[in-house]
């Protein structure tokens, strides 16, 4: 394991901000902490670059404690969610600022700020004032600095969460693609499921300073540890079924789930688990909101029997639904997760 | 910040630090001995007397100055165990008593003093050396009375007679010390009883009470270069002698009833480093030489016999003849209670 | 545990050196001698009583009435200014800059006499009037010096929500700028509850102030107990000023974000223009006197004559001077580079002490810095002549009796420089944002790297600003000046002060036209300092 996080708490005063967590990541891959907003996992990444003193556990690269490191001999590069460029250099003084603490030589600086440079899509960009960048542009050139000295572990602290939606998943793609493409190893801090999932190998999801779950993105997406970890991933309905055969029973109706052993099950349905079909469970449209690829509805089915009878649930966009008509659902594994 | 703003910054701290004075006076001329003279706010000697001095007697005074007569009295008080001084000139008659009782001085016989400033001996144990005495006295534009045809006022009775309404400035006796002298003499003339009836007819007739000398002076007094609106000021004796139009007259006169006399002393402080040399500086202040110029710079009049004024005091600023001057107890034991009746009596 | 505990106690053996210079400064050169002065006071008996007299409560009510009327004035007026240096792109704006600081150096007794020619009855309107004239610069400088480098952006973005011009002023940019506002107005307080020359010039026999009572007290009267009881009054008054400043501050100063001056000043548009005719008119009163003085050192009672400025080559009629007019200037100057020089050192390191303390995690650190932050800040608000007379029974248990050294007035006011060097470098640090600085460590930076690297080119604009300004202060400091200087070597305005307190029209003319000549010295040497701070876009 390149870092390998033990029983690391945070302490600040009575109140434990991060309490015993173990991580580790692997070399070249990508974890994402991904836990609603208070929930520490700001206050972990900055443990792990040193801006924090942990309060117990170890933090240790390749099995070497770096408790006695201080965070400018770490070799962590850091990119905060607005970026916190320096206003008194340009997008070159950034950029070849951790470059000048490492005393690379000044042509060898000069060609790596323009390889990062192109690196990020900002070619030309070398001799722009910090002010003249958008958002997105000061975001890169953030990645592009933090880049620049090599680091041997990326930190991203909500680094798109300041931006808005479409260049946010634009820039998702593009980082992704970057970190992969360079192997770089990477801890980004999150608190947007989506952001994790498209970035990060592995996520690992934190609440209330403590780790609830972590694996491999599919296994965390599909198989949420609990109600809370399965709420934070986008679960909106539980539902209790008999599985037989990768086949889970419901009173929504049969939903193939490969992957559950026979017995009771507890499904967990993200609002795209129910579709409006020609024929399925019947109900009937409370609201409706539409949505950039699909209409989203509640609907109230009567066959639920249970406190809550509303369901959420997507139509095509096409569907004219409105409040009050009949529909017919019928699930969709992609939406269904098995919880527990 | 560019190399060449840099290069610039460092160039003027450069200079800033050229110029800079820490260090500066260290290497003070092994020489001449420094004997350090506390003085007050109004010493002006000229340079080549002391320079002649110096060459006479291989000693440099370093005069500092300490305020007024008043403050220099408190601070050489507060001092004198580990004075700041080796001498002090300037502690006048109306201070003196508090210096003695404190036992600022010690004892010196100068074998000047039979020169003419025993006259103004005021202590029996020697201490105080008379070096000068200044008038304070009331000042009058005489142009002003000639233009209005009003008779010029002589006395300070004159001063509360309606004929003179809104005409006098004066100065708090709290914060100026000819404002202090002028309160001194109402209360010489009036008595301890009297004093405060005649100021509450000063100020029915209209008094203006300022704060200190320049105000009055300089800018309510319509005899100096201010021009201001009131012909008659409390001033000193000398003050008409700066007063001299291109025609060589005098513009002021000062009211020779209306004086207060206030001498003005020196001597070797309780407790000084250097007392021998002390000893010769307070000789040189009674000395024929710094007695003559006393006059022109301080504008005060020589305590020692036979020393001449400068051309033209005979006329503009003779020497009152009949001043009026309390016993110091007398100052000592009355002046705080009198500032505070005259400040509740201005501010009712 | 005990890893995060060594380190911080070597940020604690760290942050002790950074404090032995600014602290052993402040202790023996006010502190102690201070307590020397009031214990005396105590000694003698007869506190209690003065304290429970209501003459002292009188005072004390009046003194903080008028030291607040003119601490408002200075503000409102000073705002109008402040925008036109910070946001205006006008054609004569750094002259403004320049111009604003003379009223600081001329002597209290020059401006006292000019504004009682003005009100020659004296009275609280003109006290408070020209305790503003002086402390209007300290309010347009620094708070101009923020509004420079504000974003604009929220201000316009409030408009965009539709908030009229001057409600976005008063929502967004006023609360930004309060830190700025809150620190002018503290040390506008305290020299305006310490003003002395001027109440007393123009308070006639009639306005008394703590500071002038307690001068009365010491130097006149000797009433040590007296003068004890109200110092301890005025402490408390200027205490309670400053932690009420204190809050304020704290609630405020947040990591603002900051922007370089050449994208926020432009030309003024609409209604803006009776903002920059207001603050215009308030620098038209400012000069108003200086004109008058000037129109003073060039008329005799025979027209116009430069018999004054001739002059300033001699000693003045009858030797009054020691040295000539040009030597007190050149005096003037190199004892407000020793002070400068000192003054920056110590209150750049008092600076850096603070906002180490504000950022390190200890509880007990933060109000360490909370308290020494406000003690800083005491020289500026306890009385010139209590400071003066403490160092009469105290200094002398030095080596080299420092009492009759010509090094102390460069101390002195020195003394005086300091708290106004931390407020104005002290919040321009304190908002350089700690992440900024995290972020360098990351990219490789070690801590004294990251403060060359961040803290230093963010703040080397306020710190050069802070110097101009202290040196101003300086060349005009009067008041430990005056007790201490010698009369062999007077700076300019001692040998103003002596000039003027002589008869003879001359005298008058040379004190006049001395005047001038700090005033041109003043002019310069901002002039020099604003450009050396100022110069090329890319900079803080």
């Amino acid at each position: 394991m390149a870092l390998s996080v033990e029983g690391v708490s945070v302490r600040y005063g009575s109140f434990e901000a991060v309490r015993e967590v173990d991580l580790d990541i692997a070399d070249g891959e990508v974890l994402a902490l991904l836990g609603p907003s208070g929930s520490g996992k700001s206050t972990l990444l900055r443990a792990i670059a040193g801006l924090e003193p942990v309060t117990g556990g170890s933090v240790r690269w390749d099995g070497d404690d770096l408790a006695r490191v201080p965070v400018h001999r770490r070799e962590f590069g850091l990119v905060f969610q607005d970026g916190q460029l320096f206003p008194h250099r340009d997008v070159r003084g950034n950029i070849a600022f951790g470059l000048r603490m490492h005393r690379v030589p000044k042509d060898e600086q000069a060609r790596r700020v323009g390889a990062l440079l192109d690196l990020v899509g900002l070619t030309g960009y070398a001799g722009r004032r910090i002010t003249e960048l958008s958002g997105g542009e000061a975001q890169r050139v953030a990645l592009a600095r933090a880049l620049a000295p090599k680091p041997r572990l990326l930190l991203l602290d909500e680094p798109l969460s300041s931006l808005d939606a479409s260049l946010r998943e634009q820039l998702a793609v593009d980082l992704a693609e970057l970190l992969r493409g360079a192997k770089i190893t990477t801890l980004v801090v999150t608190h947007d499921q989506e952001e994790a999932f498209t970035l990060a190998d592995r996520v690992a999801v934190l609440e209330r300073g403590e780790v609830r779950q972590a694996g491999a993105v599919p296994s965390v997406w599909r198989g949420p540890a609990d109600d809370t970890v399965a709420a934070f991933l986008g679960v909106t309905t539980f539902l209790d079924a008999q599985a037989a055969d990768g086949v889970a029973r419901s009173a929504l109706g049969p939903v193939d789930v490969p992957e559950a052993r026979d017995g009771a099950v507890r499904l967990g349905l993200r609002p795209t688990a129910l579709r409006v079909a020609p024929d399925g469970v019947a109900g009937e449209v409370v609201s409706r909101v539409h949505r950039r690829e699909h209409l989203r509805l509640v609907v109230r089915v009567p066959a639920l029997q249970s406190t809550v009878d509303t369901v959420d649930a997507v139509a095509p966009v096409s569907a004219d639904l409105r409040a009050g008509d009949p529909v017919h659902l019928v699930l969709d594994p992609d939406g269904v997760a098995i919880v527990g | 910040m560019g190399v060449k703003r840099l290069a610039t910054a460092l160039g003027a701290i450069g200079v800033l630090l050229a110029g800079c004075s820490l260090g500066d006076e260290q290497g003070a001329p092994k020489g001449p001995a420094v004997v350090t003279l506390a003085t007050h706010d109004s010493w002006a000697v000229p340079q080549d007397v002391l320079d002649a001095f110096e060459r006479q007697s291989g000693i440099r005074i370093q005069p500092i100055k300490q305020g007024d007569a008043g403050a220099l009295t408190n601070k050489l008080v507060l001092t004198k165990a580990s004075p700041v001084a080796d001498a002090a000139y300037g502690v006048d008659s109306t201070f003196a008593s508090r210096a003695l009782a404190e036992g600022v001085f010690a004892t010196y016989t100068s074998p000047e003093t039979d020169r003419g400033p025993q006259r103004y001996a005021i202590d029996p144990e020697h201490r105080l050396s008379a070096v000068d005495v200044g008038d304070v006295c009331v000042n009058v534009d005489t142009g002003y009375f000639a233009s209005k045809n009003l008779p010029v006022p002589s006395t300070l009775d004159d001063l509360a007679d309606p004929k003179y309404r809104d005409l006098l400035v004066l100065e708090n006796p709290a914060t100026s010390s000819p404002g202090l002298a002028f309160l001194l003499s109402t209360v010489s003339k009036y008595g301890e009883t009297g004093w405060q009836d005649y100021w509450k007819r000063l100020k029915a007739n209209g008094m203006k009470p300022v704060s200190g000398w320049e105000e009055a002076y300089t800018q309510d007094f319509s005899g100096s270069s201010g021009k201001g609106p009131r012909p008659i000021v409390v001033s000193y004796a000398s003050s008409p002698a700066a007063e001299v139009g291109n025609d060589g007259k005098p513009r002021t006169k000062a009211l020779l009833d209306t004086c207060y006399r206030q001498v003005e002393y020196a001597g070797v402080l309780t407790n000084a480093k250097q007392p021998e040399k002390a000893q010769k500086v307070v000789d040189f202040l009674l000395s024929q030489q710094f007695q003559a110029t006393v006059a022109a710079n301080m504008y005060v009049y020589p305590a020692r016999q036979g020393v001449d004024l400068p051309a033209g005091w005979a006329e503009t600023a003779p020497l009152p003849s009949k001043p009026a001057s309390l016993p110091g107890d007398q100052v000592q034991a009355g002046r705080e209670r009198w500032i505070g009746q005259w400040r509740s009596l201005i501010e009712s | 545990m005990a890893l995060a505990h060594r380190v911080l106690t070597r940020r604690g053996t760290g942050l002790a050196l950074l404090a032995v210079l600014p602290i052993g400064f402040l202790a023996v050169l006010f502190a102690w001698p201070v307590a020397a002065i009031v214990g005396r006071g105590f000694s003698g008996g007869g506190v209690a009583t003065a304290l429970a007299g209501g003459e002292t409560w009188r005072l004390a009510a009046f003194t903080v009435a008028q030291a607040a009327a003119s601490t408002l004035l200075a503000v409102l007026a000073g705002l109008p200014v402040a925008f036109l240096l910070a946001r205006v792109r006008l054609p004569g704006v750094a002259l403004v800059r320049t111009l604003v600081l003379i009223p600081f150096v001329l002597p209290t007794v020059v401006v006292g006499l000019a504004f009682r020619a003005l009100w020659p009855d004296g009275g609280v309107v003109p006290i408070v009037l020209a305790n503003a004239f002086f402390n209007v610069a300290v309010v347009a400088r620094t708070v101009a010096g923020l509004w420079t480098h504000l974003d604009s952006r929220a201000e316009a973005a409030a408009r965009a929500l539709g908030a009229s011009r001057s409600r976005a002023f008063r929502e967004v940019t006023l609360p930004a700028l309060a830190p700025a506002i809150g620190s002018a107005a503290a040390v506008v307080f305290l020299f305006c509850a310490t003003s002395f020359g001027v109440v007393l010039i123009l308070g006639g026999a009639r306005f008394r102030t703590l500071e002038t009572e307690i001068y009365l007290r010491t130097v006149d009267l000797l009433d040590l107990s007296g003068a004890a009881a109200l110092s301890l009054v005025q402490l408390a008054a200027v205490v309670a000023a400053l932690v009420a400043g204190a809050v304020a501050r704290r609630r405020r100063e947040t990591a603002l974000r900051l922007r370089a001056r050449a994208e926020t000043a432009r030309r003024p548009e609409g209604r803006e223009w009776w903002v920059v005719a207001a603050g215009l008119g308030v620098v038209a009163l400012t000069l108003t006197p200086i004109v008058a003085l000037l129109v003073k050192s060039v008329s005799t009672p025979d027209g116009w004559s430069l018999d004054g400025y001739r002059a300033l080559s001699g000693h003045g009629s009858s030797g009054t001077l020691a040295v000539s007019g040009w030597d007190a200037a050149i005096r003037s100057l190199r004892t407000a580079t020793d002070a400068t020089l000192l003054a920056m050192v110590i209150g750049v390191l008092a600076s850096v002490l603070l906002v180490s303390l504000r950022r390190s995690p200890g509880r007990l650190a933060r109000g360490a810095g909370e308290v020494m932050d406000a003690a800083l800040m005491l020289p500026l608000g306890v009385s010139a002549v209590t400071v003066g007379f403490g160092y009469l029974v105290t200094l002398d248990a030095l080596p080299g009796d420092l009492r009759t050294s010509p090094l102390l007035v460069p101390l002195a006011q020195a003394l005086v420089i300091i708290p106004l060097v931390i407020r104005m470098v002290l919040p321009v640090l304190r908002s350089v944002d700690e992440r900024l600085r995290q972020a360098a460590s990351t990219l490789g930076a070690s801590p004294a790297r990251v403060w060359r690297e961040i803290d230093v080119p963010l703040t080397v604009r306020a710190v050069v600003a802070a110097a101009g300004f202290g040196y101003v202060v300086a060349l005009g400091e009067f008041g430990a000046t005056s007790f201490l200087a010698r009369p062999t070597s007077p700076t300019l305005p001692v040998a103003i002060s002596s000039l003027i307190s002589r008869p003879g029209e001359l005298n008058n003319q040379l004190a006049y036209a001395a005047c001038a000549l700090l005033m041109l010295v003043t002019v310069a040497v901002v002039a020099a300092i604003d450009r050396l701070g100022t110069g090329t876009v890319g900079e803080f």
